[in-house]
């Protein structure tokens, strides 16, 4: 039986046989592998591209102390993106099932609809939930808009969640139970993770300090989104920082919630913050992206 | 004439199965349409379909159209042979061919034209791709790139066939053929088929292409699997979602620990049916037993994967409810209220503090007593639980199942448990005083909230369900006999007010089944006793094949029109002395008799007699309008008719307005 990082490896070769860039993660907190620079920008734009990379994602509000055998503050997914959308996406993602030992012809799949909409992002596709024996695996979806821009190229997004499919494979009831690697459960690396943020995300975390944090970052994001019309060098403008600073406040945002401290009249508000934000880091983005008069090759 | 069959299956990646059978029809709709406009005609049109095809199909249809003939009108007769030679050199024909045509102007020189039929073949190619992406969906998207075609799901084979012959047309670079795929993992991925080998040829790869096949295999295979003294629930609603969520439904029982049965049977039903898609099982009593059913899209599950799969999801899932179930207990619901601040109702209206707040003034206002009060103080706080923040549908439920928990009154528990009902026309109403005072208070807030802010439902948009909302009231006045006046809980405002009235109609003709007049002349009499307004319907329905009834309907409508063409304003005295012996008296004196009648019956809401009585006044009344002239000469006569009419017409009118009832 495959442990959880044997499992990762398959998935990882076999998307790298079928095109993909297999990334590392990107290195600040998001609530979800779609937030990585790597889905977020390079789904904008003409340029067609391929990538998987495992991504821990935090959302502060689900963290269960790690008294829940399902549920976790952190979880990893395996993040796949297929720009464009080859036709037989579909038939490539059963094949991943197949590649990780799953015999499709003995196990039941169904996908049943379900949209994911990110309203923070400005993001929405329409798409399922692949369901495997009742256990839903995967979101898929076709992202139609990203940063409120119609999408050019349209991406096939795969989002694996991978706690959950190695727990079908290696037949557990609770992801804390199963084998990183033989000898090493998930719990003997992850539970003190899933205790001490969760005491810190509904306990300790100031949330005075959080909302100054928060106001730091979305300083700094308005303070270049506001130079880069004017900057002489386009090539050279660091969107890919000022699209970190989003994701700062993204996540501080969800510590913010997670502490109660996000009242009724403030919380759609807030979220249009960061929304504005996100929205001009991508349509600059796409700016940026456009073939420079100068022939200057884009990053 | 020659026909062939043809077919037509759109194969997709998974639509979703609440969209399907619209999607048909209108595709038939449109096809038919096709059809009428180009001459061409199709015997046993059908269609059919699962999550990955749309398919039509015709037995036969006219592989060509019939010849027609048009006509070319060329210059008048009075340009001369010149232009007639002109204009036949043009069309290529001897001017010989050329003949007179008569029109109002005059006389022309004319051509008629062989118009030859064009194929079937040709017209579909040159119409499916248009009619296959008129589809209208709830929500559609691109695949190809932006500005490309729009479609539910991703097209990814077109199967086009009339006779043995493909009629060729291409969508989003896919183009059409002659093959069809089979089961996603069981079948083959190109088979070629022909029309009358197409069902059989998807059969045996696993594709069962009829809704209602799919239909009856779940629902035979179920009684196949279930052990004696157990049944399904009976869910009209997930079999139609699993028969279209299938393209080879199976269903496997699964079974659960006895443990779980500790949880109440609504949450347990709640994980099965919204989250699982299971059917629950129940044993002779009705009590759910430790089973599910499962409907599987491929063929069996031979090794029992599938089946210890679905149950392994069911226990963690389970596990989550009994979790969330002891993590919210830490709070009791009492303990919430305040945490209620921090969830939005609406932008604009407030917290679900604010809210309860509303809601607490207005079980004050509909009398509600302690137990009303206390009920809708607690109503909203299961909105904070864990257990509602999973299972959304679960609110108020939950509220009450904890209350009961946490030893509040039961009327209390009963009451939050039943507020949100009823959920829809077929639902039954709160069964507790307390549950409808609470209800009416949440549903009223609800809809003068939204109309005061302007967010009121136009055409199919109504995000916050105020159709529903406004029903339930109605529902629930109807129904339960409160004194509480429908335009009352408008709050005066007027917009509402006829909102609420739109829905009393429906309620009463749509959900009771009366007809429109009888609602429309009850209505007229006063709806703001709607239990009232029921009692006085039924009485109409009852009265309306008596003989006297329509007839005397025609005679108020009658006076009606009579008063309303001599402007009659009404309210002088009656003066008897004026009346005339014979017809006019004689009605005089039987309105007398029976007003007294009728009066009583009203008062102890005996409507039938009441009506019966009313009615027993037309032949007086037939006999009055044949002998009377009411526009009499002489001024005061006329004034005085015309108040006996008035009266008659004011008296007679309090239980409903018989003028508003279509007569033959």
């Amino acid at each position: 039986m495959d442990s959880y990082q044997q499992i990762i490896f398959k998935l990882k070769t076999y998307w790298s046989d079928r095109g993909c860039v297999i990334q590392e993660p990107h290195d600040l907190e998001v609530g979800a592998g779609t937030m990585a620079p790597e889905t977020f920008l390079r789904v904008l734009g003409p340029k067609p591209y391929r990538v998987a990379y495992v991504q821990p994602s935090r959302r502060p509000a689900d963290g269960r102390y790690g008294e829940n055998p399902n549920r976790l503050y952190k979880h990893q997914q395996l993040q796949v993106i297929l720009k464009p959308t080859p036709d037989d996406v579909v038939e490539q993602y059963l094949g991943s099932l197949e590649a990780v030992g799953i015999d499709l012809t003995k196990h039941d799949i169904k996908f049943e609809e379900d949209n994911w909409e990110s309203p923070t992002l400005g993001a929405w596709g329409i798409g399922w939930q692949v369901m495997l024996d009742g256990l839903e695996i995967t979101q898929f979806t076709y992202f139609q808009q990203c940063g409120g821009i119609d999408l050019e190229l349209v991406p096939a997004e795969l989002t694996y969640g991978l706690e959950r499919l190695t727990a079908f494979l290696q037949v557990k009831d609770s992801v804390y139970d199963i084998d990183w690697t033989p000898g090493v459960t998930y719990a003997d690396v992850r539970l003190a993770d899933e205790r001490q943020f969760s005491v810190y995300n509904f306990e300790l975390a100031d949330i005075a300090t959080l909302w100054q944090l928060f106001e730091l970052h979305e300083k700094e994001c308005q303070q270049l989104l506001e130079a880069y019309p004017e900057y002489p060098e386009k090539q050279r403008f660091p969107l890919l920082a000022a699209y970190d600073q989003v994701l700062k406040c993204s996540h501080l945002f969800n510590l913010l919630d997670s502490r109660g401290a996000i009242s009724v009249t403030e919380r759609v508000g807030v979220i249009g913050r960061v929304r504005k934000l996100a929205v001009g880091v991508a349509r600059a983005w796409v700016d940026q992206q456009a073939p420079a008069p100068e022939g200057v090759a884009a990053c | 004439m020659l026909t062939a069959p043809f077919l037509l299956e759109i194969g997709t990646e998974e639509i979703p199965d609440w969209m399907i059978e619209s999607a048909l029809k209108q595709l038939a709709e449109s096809f038919r349409a096709v059809l009428e406009e180009h001459r061409l005609a199709a015997a046993a049109l059908s269609v059919d379909g699962t999550p990955r095809r749309l398919v039509l199909r015709a037995e036969s249809l006219l592989t060509r159209q019939s010849d027609s003939e048009e006509l070319l009108t060329g210059p008048p007769k009075s340009a001369g042979e010149g232009a007639a030679a002109g204009f036949a050199r043009k069309l290529g024909v001897e001017p010989s061919a050329l003949q007179s045509i008569a029109t109002p102007k005059g006389e022309y020189f004319g051509y008629r034209r062989k118009v030859k039929g064009r194929t079937a073949a040709a017209i579909l190619a040159e119409k499916l791709p248009g009619l296959i992406l008129n589809i209208a969906w709830p929500k559609s998207m691109y695949w190809t790139g932006q500005g490309g075609p729009r479609f539910i799901r991703p097209i990814r084979w077109l199967l086009a066939l009339l006779g043995g012959k493909v009629v060729d047309f291409e969508i989003a670079g896919v183009r059409s053929g002659a093959y069809t795929s089979g089961h996603r993992r069981l079948g083959r991925k190109r088979i070629r088929v022909t029309a009358p080998d197409y069902e059989s040829k998807l059969r045996e790869n696993f594709v069962i292409v009829s809704a209602a096949a799919r239909r009856a295999k779940i629902e035979n295979d179920i009684a196949a699997l279930l052990p004696a003294g157990l049944r399904v629930k009976p869910d009209p609603g997930l079999l139609d979602t699993l028969v279209y969520i299938t393209e080879y439904p199976a269903p496997i029982l699964g079974s659960f620990d006895e443990q779980y049965l500790a949880l109440p049977a609504e949450v347990l039903v709640t994980v099965m049916r919204h989250h699982q898609k299971y059917f629950s099982v129940c044993d002779a009593e009705d009590r759910l037993a430790p089973y599910f059913v499962a409907v599987m899209n491929t063929s069996a599950d031979p090794e029992g994967l599938v089946r210890r799969g679905n149950e392994r999801v069911l226990r963690a899932r389970f596990n989550d409810a009994r979790f969330f179930w002891d993590f919210d207990q830490q709070k009791t619901l009492a303990g919430r209220v305040e945490d209620l601040k921090h969830v939005t109702f609406q932008a604009r209206l407030g917290s679900y503090f604010d809210k309860t707040t509303r809601m607490l003034a207005l079980v004050e206002e509909f009398g509600g007593d302690e137990t009303a009060r206390r009920a809708a103080l607690l109503s909203k706080c299961d909105l904070t639980t864990e257990m509602v923040k999973e299972f959304t549908e679960l609110q108020g439920v939950v509220g009450g199942l904890y209350a009961r928990a946490q030893g509040e009154p039961e009327e209390v528990a009963q009451a939050i448990y039943e507020h949100y009902k009823p959920v829809g026309m077929e639902d039954s109403i709160p069964a507790t005083a307390a549950g409808r005072i609470v209800a009416l208070a949440d549903k009223t807030d609800t809809l003068r909230g939204c109309f005061s802010i302007g967010l009121i439902p136009s055409g199919s948009r109504d995000p916050f369900a105020l159709r529903r909302a406004a029903q339930g009231v109605v529902k629930i006045l109807a129904e339960s006999g409160l004194p509480l006046a429908v335009s009352r809980l408008a709050g005066g405002d007027e917009q509402l007010r006829e909102f609420l009235l739109d829905r009393v109609k429906y309620y009463f003709r749509d959900y009771r089944g009366f007809r429109y007049d009888e609602v429309n002349a009850v209505l007229a009499a006063g709806w703001d006793d709607l239990a009232d307004a029921g009692s006085r319907l039924e009485a109409i329905r009852a009265v309306r094949p008596t003989p006297d009834f329509e007839p005397l309907a025609g005679g108020f409508k009658r006076i009606k029109n009579i008063l309303r063409q001599a402007q009659f304003a009404g309210g002088g005295e009656l003066d008897p002395g004026r009346l005339e012996s014979g017809p006019e008296r004689d009605l005089f004196a039987e309105f007398e008799r029976l007003r007294g009648v009728v009066e009583e019956q009203r008062a102890r809401r005996a409507y039938r007699p009441a009506l019966e009585a009313i009615a027993s006044i037309r032949p007086t009344v037939d006999l009055f309008f044949d002998k009377v002239l009411v526009n009499a000469p002489d001024g005061e006569v006329r004034r005085n008719r015309l108040t006996l009419l008035d009266r008659l017409l004011t008296e007679f009118s309090s239980i409903a307005d018989f003028s508003e009832i279509v007569t033959q």
